[in-house]
């Protein structure tokens, strides 16, 4: 079943389109990839997802109900959850508190509040810097972070955009175990990713998009080889020259 | 905030509850003074300290207060205490409003603090012209010292009235920053966007924390109205009330529940020692808070209650 469905979304900016006829899918209980070249779409599609852009033409669709013209909390309140490229932390509170605000979303109380972001500040690493303010983080740190917050409130999905970004090699090999544990706990997951390791390790099924069209979709294997999606990398005729080296 | 942190507060609000008992008619005067424009911070640090939108304009709350409770009496003959609650609700509905019509409009930083100013501008000249105000001549209040009139022939029962406000004040505020009220203003002023993605609902919790910080500093303008029982426009709607909520504020210790109150009180004795030091110098205290205000955001921007804590760790 189809958790997620984009309906041919285009949105543009001023001459620029950005997403261009967009199709996606998102079955339940899968983790799905979302790659292409630097400025191909992917993250204006996240935003077209969770309602932080309203498409030109296209719609989204969120367990069979329409839900393109829904506000971003309204998102968040049914279990649309996104993370941010540029991280985005409450910079001046702590730590724990930044999840916190996740976890307040469905826990009014504090003590519950604060009790569930505590592990899930320990589920992604950051038990030890939960007092720390937010500003403090390292780079990586603020990732988990953008991560945990997600986390906190509670998702049926999460869209995780280029949170392996600027880790380094150890730091991926920790975080690739959460992301798949994550979806084991049930969570759906669509994740923007650079990281061609991680995108074959963790996901079932790739999208692929190239100046905002989707130009290919399937099992990573299949998509590594596809010679549309080695020209939308490499430039024009790198397929064929690399059929002809092999 | 814990609390043990709070702890100097109550010991201050315990001694000032001593005054009113003890003080000279003067000390009085002057604590009262202070309290209304600690009521009046605290209302503007709701919005301003823990939602992060700064306003210069509190002087249409605290008018509006003052008004209402002013003209209610004055020509309807309400009964004082139903005349306050209903001047409280005023100040919230015109918060609301002025909330709605700004922040739909996506007014942000200083767009926002300007508009506000311009909204209590216009009140002000509008109350300066309107006949069911007095208009230029004011409104003044029959006195008639009775507590079912909201009026006291002591004036340490209303400074003690004005101490629960505040202290009243400072719990709710203690309430809301530990809870998830708290927690989503914290967010909207920390960051809109992640607020959103993560269910909050920026507009709603904006109108939330204006109309609450009206309501607050529209009770002080009701203390006002029944300490002096006098009011004019430039009194209500004056722009000596925007300035010195939100210094108070600054100098006594942003989005901290306990800031606002320090800081009336410290700004208000000063005030009052240079009055006394270079009397006839007319608008000496206004410089005076114009230097206070440079210094405050450049050696301190935590304000008084940061700096105790600065204090506090230098000293273990
Ligand atoms: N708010 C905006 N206004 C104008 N143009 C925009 C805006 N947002 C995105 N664009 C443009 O849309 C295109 C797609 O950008 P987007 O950020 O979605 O790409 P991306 O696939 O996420 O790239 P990257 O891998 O570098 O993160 C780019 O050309 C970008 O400049
Ligand atoms: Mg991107």
């Amino acid at each position: 079943m189809s958790l997620l469905r984009v309906d041919a979304v285009t949105r543009r900016f001023g001459g620029v389109v950005a997403v261009d006829g967009a199709s996606l899918n998102v079955p339940k209980g899968t983790i799905t990839g979302l790659i292409g070249p630097n400025g191909a779409g992917k993250t204006t599609l996240f935003a077209i997802i969770s309602g932080f852009v309203t498409p030109s033409a296209g719609r989204v669709v969120w367990k069979d109900a329409d839900i393109t013209s829904m506000k971003p909390h309204q998102r968040a309140r049914q279990c649309i959850s996104r993370t941010f490229q540029i991280v985005q932390p409450f910079a001046g509170l702590t730590v724990l508190e930044n999840i916190a605000i996740g976890a307040y979303l469905r826990h009014a109380d504090r003590s519950e509040a604060m009790r569930l972001a505590a592990d899930v500040a320990k589920r992604v690493g950051l038990a030890a810097q939960g007092g720390q303010q937010a500003s403090a983080l390292t780079v990586a740190g603020r990732k988990r972070l953008e991560l945990a917050r997600a986390l906190a409130t509670e998702p049926e999905l999460l869209l995780l955009d280029e949170v392996l970004a600027g880790l380094n090699p150890s730091e991926i090999r920790d975080i690739i175990p959460l992301i798949r544990a994550i979806r084991d706990d049930g969570v759906t997951i669509l994740m923007i990713e650079h990281v061609m390791q991680a995108v074959t390790n963790l996901c079932e099924q790739v999208t692929v998009l190239a100046q905002g069209r989707v130009i290919a979709s399937g099992a990573p294997r299949q998509i590594c080889t596809d010679p549309a999606v080695v020209e939308a990398y490499l430039g024009r005729g790198a397929a064929a020259r690399m059929q002809a080296h092999a | 905030m814990s609390p043990r942190g709070l702890m100097p507060m109550l010991i201050l609000l315990a001694a000032l509850a001593l005054v009113p008992a003890f003080g000279s008619n003067t000390s009085i005067n002057f604590l009262v003074s202070a309290l209304i424009v600690a009521l009046a911070a605290q209302g503007w640090n709701l919005l301003g300290g823990f939602c992060g939108q700064f306003s210069f304009g509190h002087a249409a709350f605290f008018g509006t207060g003052a008004y209402v409770d002013a003209v209610l009496q004055a020509r309807y003959g309400v009964n004082a205490w139903a005349a306050s609650a209903v001047a409280i609700a005023a100040g919230a509905g015109v918060g609301w409003l002025i909330g709605f019509l700004s922040f739909r409009a996506g007014l942000r930083g200083s767009y926002f603090a300007l508009i506000t100013l311009a909204f209590a501008e216009v009140l002000r000249i509008s109350a300066n012209a309107a006949p069911i105000t007095g208009g230029a001549t004011g409104l003044l209040l029959k006195l008639d010292a009775r507590a079912a009139n909201f009026q006291f022939a002591s004036r340490g029962v209303f400074c003690l009235i004005a101490l629960t406000c505040v202290a009243l004040v400072l719990a709710l505020s203690v309430w809301i920053a530990r809870g998830r009220l708290g927690a989503q203003f914290a967010a909207v002023r920390e960051n809109e966007d992640a607020a959103r993605a993560l269910g909050i609902d920026v507009l709603a919790t904006k109108l939330r924390a204006i109309s609450l910080s009206a309501a607050v500093t529209a009770a002080a303008g009701c203390l006002y109205t029944q300490y002096f029982l006098y009011l004019d426009a430039n009194i209500a709607y004056g722009s000596w009330i925007s300035v010195e909520a939100l210094l108070a504020v600054i100098v006594g210790g942003i989005s901290t529940p306990a800031g606002p109150i320090f800081g009336a009180l410290a700004l208000h004795a000063l005030g009052e020692v240079t009055r006394l030091i270079a009397r006839g110098v007319t608008g000496i205290d206004l410089v005076l808070f114009g230097l206070i205000l440079i210094a405050a955001i450049a050696f301190a921007p935590t304000g008084l209650a940061g700096l105790a804590s600065r204090l506090r760790r230098a000293l273990g």
